[in-house]
């Protein structure tokens, strides 16, 4: 017994660690990868745009020699693999260029624009599983009786519904008749500015300065739109949850589990939820990269500057520096979100290791 | 039975933690005036650069210019830093003595070198409006020699193209001559390039309102001047809110979280009328809707078939219907509410006389022509309504849609036969508009003067070239005037363009508050006259 054991703590296995570092060596491979795919992607789909960058800055009634000078300092007069090549070392750089219509480095702009989307997007998240979930396991348990009908069919206008439509109808009733909460923009004018952003995330950065009138404007502006994006995710991970439950509960280990006498709280939470949540993982992270995408309609109902209107007025401007920065943000985050969810999909079900 | 209770209420609390109630403060502090709008177009508040509509109203703020309209007279250039000028006996150059006393939001006096520095600064970056003062004959090379300072509190401009006084005048009123705190720009020039990237949100001016925080897509905060020549306004903050969508500004009007709307449809507006809180507003715009043939064209060339035109064009009809309240009647190139327009409205829709004046041009019924309009409305709609009546009188057409970016370069290159199409002023002075239809000094292809309507349709503007010369060149006031009414009267009777509409500016306000004044051009906005009760 001594020797053996002593034999096994002097040998080391090293091969779990590796494994996981092969993981996460492939993983971020994988992000190279996609990076590099990202970025000539939205550089070309930018350069063939109708629109021409150019003018986008100087005008359409500058003078030649104005446009001229313009179209050498944008390096547009080089071969395009190596405007490329010029583009890609900036952005490794962190340098985007700079944004048109702010006149500041896009980057700046992705700071202030993106944690609005961001704190939209992860409350909507948050709210679609909190809701999503209990009510997608109770459908299951009691199908075919009225709270499966009412989870189906909430569950059916989530995902029809014209968000940009239920988004007036929530704002006329809840903000215009009821008074309940505050209306389209991210906090009242004359609370901006009083908290230093720090995080960027305004419901942080108030609770974070102490600030609890500002917090208290900002989460009564916030709970509209997160409400609208969380009826889309609360909608698909209902579905989605009450599906795989109904798969598990029909599994003959359930029927095993019954038979041994275990309390059904147990059957449905321990035994086949555990199951579902493996699977309900992905679906989370692909419902919140959806929502992180940029809603741009509740965005532009709710007046709410985050980077999905971003991306669109500088698309409308034609200010292509912006486009390709906020494009690229955004498609790093869902690939980021996607490795993320399958990494904890391998920590969660140990049979994917 | 315990499994199904945690989910209830696990539910429930869910359910409870969005839907609680935030009591939220209405109405706007009584000294702010905040306004609801679209302010996606705004890209700079340099006034050597703006041209875009919201930009152009908030450094109409910020900013005075040499000559200026004051709000109780929008046709007559009586404010500004000027306080007096005299043109010189050739009228080559005008020397302006500056209203003594004044001083920028900095502190700095306003002084002669500033307003050498501004024109100067503008001509030299050359950004889109620099044509308007390069018109004086300004170069890069000249304007540090046409424009100088005597001494502090005296200007001399030289004018070194042929033009009237008052043209003059309204060239230097127009907002890339607004005039700039030279000590503080040069405080903030990078490389040479004389304030430009910090101006452009940024604001060194001497008008009624300062430049506190310009966020994109968010806000642009106004704050009050308290030196401001007219004194301080009573407004101590204006906040421009970004809000895209036409239906959340209409709520927030309605709630009183701003005092105005811009951009309510005309729905909307009429929306309105029961509620006692709010009140739709109207104001003249300058943009003119028109349709135009190419004389290139061997049908639509002829002298009947373009006067036929002005009789298909169901006016009333239109301003009626599909137009109400956006559009108003209007048929000549200047826009009424401006100096010099002309109110005459000598056409109506007559089919009889059309199909008259068709058959006297030998029309052949059934000839087919194209119409070129905005793939929106209500363009499109005036389109069909023109398609519907000119097959009554035998020409059948195809309506052909495009946005923008196709259509203009499609006018700019002459490749168009029958237009639905519209045109705004640059300045305020007709000169503006009698340049785009009544101007055109070389009509041949090679020659490109794609910025006037006038060779974009092939019109070599029979003998009115001259005329707009001599107009320009005027400097009576009254025969300047009479030549403008001759011109329009010229174009109307005579030419490839039937005008048709103007544009009406439209928003909704609340009922508490007074004074806000909104004037034909972008820079006609004024702030500092808003009260509230």
């Amino acid at each position: 017994m001594t020797d053996s054991s002593t034999a096994q703590s002097t040998a080391v296995d090293f091969s779990p660690y590796l494994t996981i570092a092969k993981k996460i060596g492939g993983g971020l491979m994988m992000l190279v990868l996609t990076f590099i795919g990202l970025t000539a992607i939205t550089f070309v789909i930018g350069r063939i745009m109708p629109n021409d960058p150019v003018v986008a800055i100087v005008g359409d009634r500058a003078s030649k020699e104005v446009y001229e000078a313009m179209y050498l300092q944008l390096g547009l007069d080089k071969p395009i693999w190596q405007q490329y090549l010029i583009f890609l070392g900036n952005i490794l750089q962190g340098d985007f260029g700079n944004s048109v219509m702010t006149t500041r480095p896009v980057i700046e702009d992705i700071k202030r624009f993106f944690p609005a989307t961001l704190e939209l997007a992860t409350i909507a998240t948050i709210v679609g599983i909190i809701i999503g979930i209990p009510a997608g396991v109770l459908a299951a348990v009691r199908q075919g009786k009225l709270i499966d009908h009412i989870v189906r069919i909430v569950g059916l206008l989530g995902h029809s519904i014209p968000i940009f439509w239920l988004g007036m109808v929530a704002l006329l009733i809840f903000y215009a008749k009821l008074d309940w909460v505050a209306g389209p923009g991210r906090i009242d004018f004359f609370y901006d500015g009083i908290v230093d952003p720090v995080t960027g995330v305004i419901l942080i950065d108030s609770a974070l300065a102490g600030e609890w009138d500002v917090f208290h404007n900002a989460v009564s502006h916030i709970i509209l739109p997160a409400s609208m994006l969380a009826i889309y995710s609360l909608a698909y991970i209902s579905r989605m949850t009450r599906s795989f439950m109904l798969d598990q509960l029909n599994q003959e280990y359930v029927l095993t589990a019954r038979v041994k006498g275990l309390n059904e709280g147990a059957v449905i939470w321990h035994h086949a939820f555990r199951n579902v949540l493996v699977q309900l993982i992905t679906i989370i992270g692909l419902t919140y990269a959806s929502l992180l995408e940029g809603s741009v309609l509740t965005e532009t109902v709710f007046a709410w500057p985050g980077i999905g209107q971003y991306i669109t007025n500088s698309l409308f401007n034609a200010d292509m520096n912006a486009v390709i920065g906020g494009t690229l943000v955004v498609g790093i985050s869902f690939v980021f979100i996607n490795m993320m969810s399958d990494m904890l999909y391998r920590i969660v079900d140990p049979r994917a290791k | 039975m315990k499994t199904f209770s945690t989910l209830k209420s696990m539910s429930l609390a869910a359910l409870l933690a969005t839907s609680v109630a935030f009591p939220v403060m209405a109405a706007t502090p009584a000294d702010t005036f905040v306004i609801a709008r679209n302010t996606a177009d705004a890209i700079t508040l340099d006034p050597a650069e703006c041209f875009e509509f919201t930009g152009s109203r908030i450094v109409a703020n910020l900013y005075e210019r040499l000559f200026m309209f004051e709000p109780d007279n929008l046709t007559k250039l009586v404010g500004g830093i000027a306080e007096s000028y005299e043109f010189a006996e050739d009228g080559k150059s005008i020397t302006v003595k500056l209203r003594p006393g004044l001083t920028f939001h900095s502190g700095n006096p306003v002084t002669a070198n500033d307003v050498a520095y501004s024109l100067s600064r503008a001509v030299k970056l050359d950004k889109t409006p620099a044509f308007i003062i390069k018109q004086i004959g300004w170069t890069a090379d000249n304007v540090d020699s046409a424009v100088t300072a005597v001494d502090d509190g005296t200007v001399k401009i030289d004018i070194l193209a042929d033009l009237s006084p008052a043209l003059v005048l309204n060239l230097l009123s127009s907002s890339v001559a607004s005039i700039v705190d030279m000590k503080e720009v040069q405080k903030h020039e990078v490389d040479g390039d004389m304030g430009y990237a910090w101006l452009k949100d940024h604001s060194a001016g001497s008008g009624p309102y300062k430049l506190k925080t310009w966020k994109a897509n968010e806000l642009v905060m106004l704050d009050a001047f308290s030196d401001y020549r007219h004194g301080e306004p009573a407004m101590k903050r204006v906040v421009i809110r970004h809000v895209a969508e036409p239906s959340a500004q209409r709520l927030l009007l309605e709630k009183g979280d701003v005092d105005a709307a811009m951009e309510l449809t005309s729905d909307q507006l009429k929306g309105l009328d029961g509620n006692a809180d709010v009140a739709a507003q109207q104001y003249p715009k300058g943009y003119l809707m028109y349709l135009a043939t190419n004389m290139d064209h061997p049908v639509l060339s002829k002298p009947e078939v373009r006067e036929a035109l002005n009789y298909i064009v169901d006016y009333k009809g239109m301003t009626d219907t599909i137009l109400d309240g956006q559009y108003k009647i209007h048929q000549s190139f200047w826009p009424s509410g401006m100096w010099a327009a002309s109110l005459d409205t000598p056409y109506s829709y007559n089919l009889d006389k059309a199909k008259a004046l068709m058959a006297d041009a030998g029309v052949e019924p059934g000839t087919k022509i194209t119409i070129d309009t905005l793939n929106k409305s209500p363009f499109k709609e005036v389109a069909q309504n023109v398609q519907a009546a000119l097959k009554e009188v035998g020409i059948d057409s195809e309506i052909i849609l495009s946005d923008g970016k196709t259509l203009w370069p499609k006018y700019r290159a002459r490749k168009h036969e029958l237009i639905v199409a519209r045109w705004g002023p640059d300045y305020s002075d007709p000169h503006s508009n009698a340049d785009a239809f009544a101007h055109n000094p070389d009509n041949r292809f090679e020659a490109k003067l794609t910025g006037k309507l006038t060779w974009r349709n092939a019109w070599d503007a029979s003998g009115l070239t001259e005329l707009t010369n001599q107009a320009a060149a005027e400097s009576d006031p009254e025969k300047r005037e009479a030549i403008y009414a001759e011109l329009q009267q010229k174009v109307r009777e005579d030419s490839p363009f039937t005008i048709m509409f103007q544009a009406i500016g439209t928003f909704g306000q609340r009922a508490n508050v007074d004074g806000f004044i909104n004037g034909v051009t972008s820079d006609q906005a004024y702030y500092r006259t808003v009260t509230k009760n």
